[in-house]
């Protein structure tokens, strides 16, 4: 298995070109949350000529939507939702400078053709390790939406979270590459 | 025959309560067991890292009373009603619907239930979804499956035609987790109903979801099917996480039942590795 590459954003095009399907990520710093309804939001606040709630220039977005947290606790379990939701959006938040989405799951080929031409990248967490992922989270704080709960835009401030690198800027994916090793 | 026997829907929806915060934060032991047996036999290094990381993610879970996964599910409800309890205190449905409420408030689990159209939040986790049958007895049995939405996403109803017959529900069962890759949070458990009629093969194969991983099933034919299923959706090679691996699926669940001479229904119901299911007996 490869080392262990840190990143902490806001990313670069050329840090993230360094990236190759199978690298392994431990994430550091602030990134942002954001879900189904979060992404229909901002894509329709930048379709009006308005300011996002967080700068997307280099910026990192984790598909999650959080349980509570328990009294004493930054957060409840909180590991990633299933990606292909936010296919319909996530050309739109690279073109304005994300530079990389965690979350788990297949992406869409126009997806995948938008991460080689924005540069950037598609990280995988763990599905349904929920409560070992939230032990990377240090801070996490409600910055827009909050009538949709679970489902806000929080500011999370990460430290040591272990990802995978799916989909690089060179065309690389993951999925195909592990699956092909092992099919019978 | 069992004596008539009264029980108040207090205790239903105080039992619902607590089997939420039960179920939504300790791993089922069956699923505990065949993590380790999967880690013994997986040969990617990849996969027995994931399988190794949802370990530890059952244990973090336990002793910090979290949920296992931050999608603490819709909570679907099967009870089986003695034909001999009379219920009362109130409305059976609201009583199942007030203990979600209360349980996911308790426990802090995530509330996942929407209006369809406008997304807004229920607040509450509730409607619960709730499978009802009327069986001998003076006990009430139920059991909880919260269940997740990026697994369900991937289930599928099928009606296959005569025709196509058994080699078409293997065709249609390989290609519907071949479509799911890695999103609904492999290594799965499928739940798959063959026969009855279109309604019904969808509540049959969530059924089957409540039986034990390991556990053989008394039908010949359907523990036939379940064991070459099994092999085929692991030859695969999708793995833990869908990062390649032998360890794609962790049982396969048949129920087999006859159907209409024009007919050949088959559900798919595809569960995550967060299979969490718990019972109580009143």
């Amino acid at each position: 298995m490869s080392e262990m590459i840190r990143l902490t954003p806001p990313l670069t095009s050329e840090a993230v070109s360094l990236l190759k399907a199978g690298d392994r990520v431990l994430l550091s710093g602030t990134i942002y949350t954001g879900r189904d309804a979060a992404h229909k939001r901002i894509v329709e606040t930048l379709s009006r000529g308005e300011q996002p709630p967080f700068p997307l220039a280099g910026a990192v977005i984790y598909y999650v939507g959080p349980s509570p947290a328990p009294p004493g606790r930054v957060i409840g379990a909180a590991g990633p939702t299933t990606s292909y939701r936010m296919d319909a959006y996530a050309p739109t938040l690279m073109a304005q400078g994300l530079k990389a989405m965690i979350g788990k799951g297949k992406r869409g080929e126009e997806v995948k053709q938008a991460m080689r031409e924005h540069k950037a990248v598609y990280l995988a967490a763990i599905g349904g390790a929920g409560a070992l992922m939230a032990r990377s989270i240090k801070q996490a704080e409600v910055i827009a939406y909050p009538e949709l709960g679970p489902e806000a835009v929080r500011r999370l401030v990460v430290e040591d979270m272990p990802l995978f690198v799916v989909n690089d800027v060179h065309g690389g994916d993951l999925y195909q590459q592990g699956r092909q090793a092992y099919q019978r | 025959m069992s004596s008539l026997r009264t029980i108040d829907v207090s205790q239903l929806r105080d039992t619902v309560a607590g089997l939420c915060g039960q179920a939504d934060i300790f791993l089922p032991a069956d699923v505990r067991a065949a993590f380790n047996k999967a880690l013994a036999a997986e040969e990617s290094p990849v996969g027995r890292e994931v399988i190794s990381r949802l370990l530890e993610n059952a244990d973090i879970a336990e002793a910090e009373s979290m949920p296992i996964c931050q999608d603490c599910g819709l909570a679907v409800v099967f009870l089986d009603l003695g034909q001999d309890v009379h219920l009362v205190g109130g409305d059976l449905t609201e009583a199942i619907n007030e203990g979600v409420r209360r349980g996911y408030e308790q426990s802090y689990l995530r509330k996942s239930v929407c209006h369809p159209f406008t997304r807004a939040n229920t607040g509450d986790n509730t409607p619960a979804v709730i499978h009802m049958r009327v069986v001998p007895g003076n006990q009430v049995r139920l059991w909880l499956v919260p269940k997740g939405g990026g697994s369900e996403n991937m289930s599928k109803v099928f009606l296959v035609t005569p025709a196509q017959g058994l080699p078409g529900i293997k065709d249609r069962v390989i290609e519907t987790v071949e479509a799911a890759g890695p999103n609904p949070c492999p290594p799965i458990i499928l739940g798959v109903a063959v026969g009855g009629t279109f309604e019904e093969a969808g509540i049959r194969a969530k059924r089957a979801l409540l039986r034990e991983l390991g556990s053989v099933n008394p039908d010949p034919e359907a523990a036939a099917l379940e064991s070459e299923l099994l092999t085929l959706v692991n030859n695969l090679g999708i793995g833990p996480a869908g990062l390649g691996g032998r360890t794609t699926c962790l049982g396969v669940f048949v129920d087999i039942k006859p159907c209409h001479i024009a007919s050949l229904p088959c559900a798919v119901n595809v569960q995550c590795h967060a299979a969490r299911h718990k019972e109580a007996v009143l």
